[in-house]
């Protein structure tokens, strides 16, 4: 599904702050899977992560998308393939506040000019699969910090993507809804998407519905030669 | 295109909810915006309409004016330069005006004092409501005098015909009695005969119809003299020619052609003299300063909200257009609501707001419904000089915020 | 109701009204012929050369008769009889060279 190809990740380059986040990482991952990446903070997590994600571009190195390279498309292309084929969770909910959450979760669909009363009723079906569809119409200042949560997975799958996206989503939850997390995570497996979560939470990365961990330290990939 | 409508539609809804949410900021920037557009619009609206009005109606103006010079300040001219200008070829007629102004301290007022004219009247002036009849003079006296009638009201010696600004302003009208202050000290009372029309203001509002004795009795003014005289010239394209003529045969005299005084009110309220200039400056850059500070300094709050954007798929350029729309909508609206309301002000309050401002010391100011002439092109240009450098003002600072790209986003706003 | 309709309804009904307006520019015009043609009238049979706007000082009230030295007094912006003076320029010949 996707593939990583000797690829380095270095930032400010040219400075004396100059560091290497990831050092020629070999990556391939499989569709339909939960590939969980762990490792200690400095690791690279975030940045292969944001590489994976098309979020931003490898210093060296290939990236392939179901065999089609990805590397060097221009940044339009790049923001299309992304907008459709991810879906992105954040460590905090990042909702925009002052608007609703229906509001919120339609935003990602939006340059995309799709049909009002289309959207609508997709959005309005994801907040009740998450069982907070009551909370369409509120301002995002009034949910509880689970429902934010839940709020902005709405927010990731209202384009359908195909993988998911998810980087350390149970930092600021607590075990029952950690819980909950997972067994949503389960849902995505059994309708056909890829997930890759970033983690160091062992109630993640331990969870029997999860396919493979790939062990992060220092920019490379546990168990591989450099 | 289906698409692209769609896609403005869901920006512009994003962006008035963004605007919504700094509710009081965002009403006092409309409000001032608005405010300057206003009193642009409406200093434009005002003074090209009285430009137009004037062009108009002084086109009848006098051909050429005589005045006589003396060290630099007007005198009274002497009557025999009615024979010496008529002998100028190309002269078609000489007439001497009488006129002046007197000051009634009783409510700080200036007036205008003014003999009408003996025989103005030719064939053309069919229309005119003024009719000069010849009276037979009383016995014992030669010369027979002529009458001035305007719209029924009859001049008689010991009478006025005043102007509709005067009779507001003392609360008098006809048959009404008004004393007077002769250059002698003596008091002398005149009848009201009757009042100018209250349409006619903008040119009347202030003048005093007089007999030429009376005005002589007032003001101590002999025979052999008076105030300037006005020239009608065969042939229409020799005015300049004939003005030329009487400089040189007559040092001391002034000649004022009837081109002089058009052009003068073209020029008057120019966009480009006196007070105009100065508000209209002041008015851009104080507005293009709030503008660029409002748009430039960005908050965190606003930081973040552009790294969510991006973060959940927004490109560079949708942010850029969102930008645009905010700038674009509070100027469009401020455009309209400000042009509407000064249309309104000029024209349908006669200028209430400037009023104070064109008064100034005047105690007697004319009431004048002005005719609305628009001009578009000063429109446009009101419309390009506002809406244009202020969505320029909102977009270009937002650049940089707008071109972060997501990965920064997602880290930045991850934690 | 959607914010950009409205949005929409508020700039369309910006343009009917200015639209509006203008066509009463128009129309009034024509309306006013009269006024205009009075006052026109009233200019040519008493032989007025000026506009009755400003009557605090002679040189306001007949600017276009104003003599070269009182006209605006001691300086153009005409200070002591603000703000009719710093409105109105001098007459044009005032600036040309004889």
């Amino acid at each position: 599904m996707i593939e990583l190809v000797k690829v380095k990740k270095v930032f400010n380059a040219g400075n004396p702050s100059e560091f290497s986040a990831l050092n020629s990482v070999n990556l391939f991952i499989e569709e339909n899977q939960v590939t969980v990446l762990k490792g200690p903070s400095g690791s690279g997590k975030t940045t292969l992560l944001s590489i994976v994600g098309c979020m931003s571009r490898p210093s060296a190195g290939r990236v392939k998308l179901q065999g089609r390279e990805i590397t060097s498309l221009p940044e339009r292309f790049l923001t299309d393939i992304r907008r459709k084929t991810f879906g992105f969770i954040f460590q905090q909910p990042n909702l925009i506040k002052g608007i609703t959450v229906l509001d919120n979760v339609m935003l990602p669909a939006y340059p995309l000019g799709e049909k009002r009363s289309h959207l609508r009723d997709k959005a309005m079906r994801g907040l009740a699969e998450l069982n907070i569809g009551n909370k369409a119409a509120s301002k995002v200042e009034w949910l509880s910090g689970g429902e934010a949560q839940r709020a902005s997975i709405v927010r990731a799958l209202i384009n359908d993507p195909r993988i998911i996206i998810a980087d350390e989503p149970t930092a600021h939850l607590d075990t029952k809804l950690s819980y909950r997390f997972m067994e949503i995570i389960e849902k995505f497996k059994a309708e056909g998407k890829t997930v890759i979560i970033t983690s160091h939470d062992p109630l993640v990365y331990e969870s029997s519905m999860v396919d493979r961990v790939v062990n992060l330290r220092d920019g490379q990939i546990e168990g591989e030669p450099a | 295109m289906r698409h692209w409508i769609e896609k403005q539609r869901y920006i512009i809804d994003f962006t008035i909810s963004s605007l919504l949410r700094r509710k009081v900021k965002n009403f006092g920037l409309l409000a001032l915006y608005t405010l300057i557009v206003f009193i642009l619009a409406s200093t434009m609206f005002f003074t090209y309409s009285i430009k137009k009005e004037a062009s108009l109606i002084l086109k009848d103006a006098p051909e050429i004016v005589v005045q006589k010079i003396v060290a630099g300040r007007h005198d009274l001219l002497p009557v025999s330069y009615l024979d010496t200008i008529k002998n100028i070829r190309g002269v078609a007629a000489v007439e001497s005006r009488l006129w002046g102004y007197y000051y009634d301290s009783l409510v700080g007022a200036n007036y205008t004092l003014l003999v009408p004219p003996a025989n103005g009247n030719s064939a053309d002036n069919a229309q005119s409501p003024a009719k000069t009849t010849v009276v037979e003079g009383e016995p014992g006296i030669d010369k027979s005098k002529p009458l001035f009638e305007l719209n029924g009201a009859v001049l008689e010696p010991g009478t006025l015909i005043i102007g509709n600004g005067i009779a507001r302003l003392r609360d008098i009208g006809k048959g009404d009695y008004m004393p007077f202050l002769t250059f002698d000290g003596n008091v002398v009372n005149f009848r009201i005969a009757g009042t100018l029309s209250s349409q006619s203001e903008l040119v009347s509002a202030d003048l005093m119809l007089i007999t030429g004795e009376d005005f002589r009795k007032l003001f101590g003014i002999d025979n052999s003299y008076v105030t300037d005289l006005t020239v009608v010239v065969n042939n229409p394209s020799e005015i300049a020619t004939v003005a030329s003529k009487i400089k040189k045969r007559l040092p001391q005299a002034r000649p004022i052609i009837r081109d002089e005084i058009l052009r003068t009110y073209d020029s008057i309220f120019n966009w480009r003299g006196g007070m105009m200039i100065v508000i209209f400056s002041a008015a851009v850059l104080a507005f293009v300063i709030f503008a660029w500070d409002k748009a430039s300094g960005l908050s965190a709050g606003e930081r973040r909200e552009i790294g969510i954007l991006k973060a959940v798929g927004w490109e560079t350029s949708d942010v850029i257009q969102m930008k645009f729309w905010e700038g674009a909508m509070i100027s469009l609206t401020a455009f309209f609501t400000g042009v509407i309301l000064a249309y309104v002000h000029v024209f349908f309050t006669g200028s209430l707001v400037f009023e104070p401002a064109l008064k100034g010391w005047s105690s007697l100011y004319p009431n004048f419904e002005l005719t609305p002439f628009v001009n578009l092109e000063q429109l446009t240009t009101l419309f390009f000089l506002t809406v244009v450098p202020y969505t320029v003002a909102t977009i270009v600072p937002i650049w940089r915020a707008a071109t972060i790209d997501p990965d920064s986003a997602m880290r930045f706003t991850g934690d | 109701m959607r914010n950009s309709s409205l949005f929409l309804i508020y700039t369309s009904s910006g343009v009917v009204l200015l639209s509006l307006l203008l066509a009463h520019a128009s129309l009034s015009e024509t309306a006013q012929q009269e006024n205009l043609k009075e006052k026109a009238m009233l200019v040519k049979t008493l032989k007025l050369t000026d506009l009755c706007l400003f009557t605090e000082a002679r040189y306001t009230r007949h600017l276009s008769q104003a003599d070269l030295n009182t006209a605006f007094q001691d300086h153009p912006l005409s200070l002591e009889h603000f703000p009719s003076g710093s409105f109105t320029q001098p007459p044009e010949r005032m600036s040309e060279r004889p």
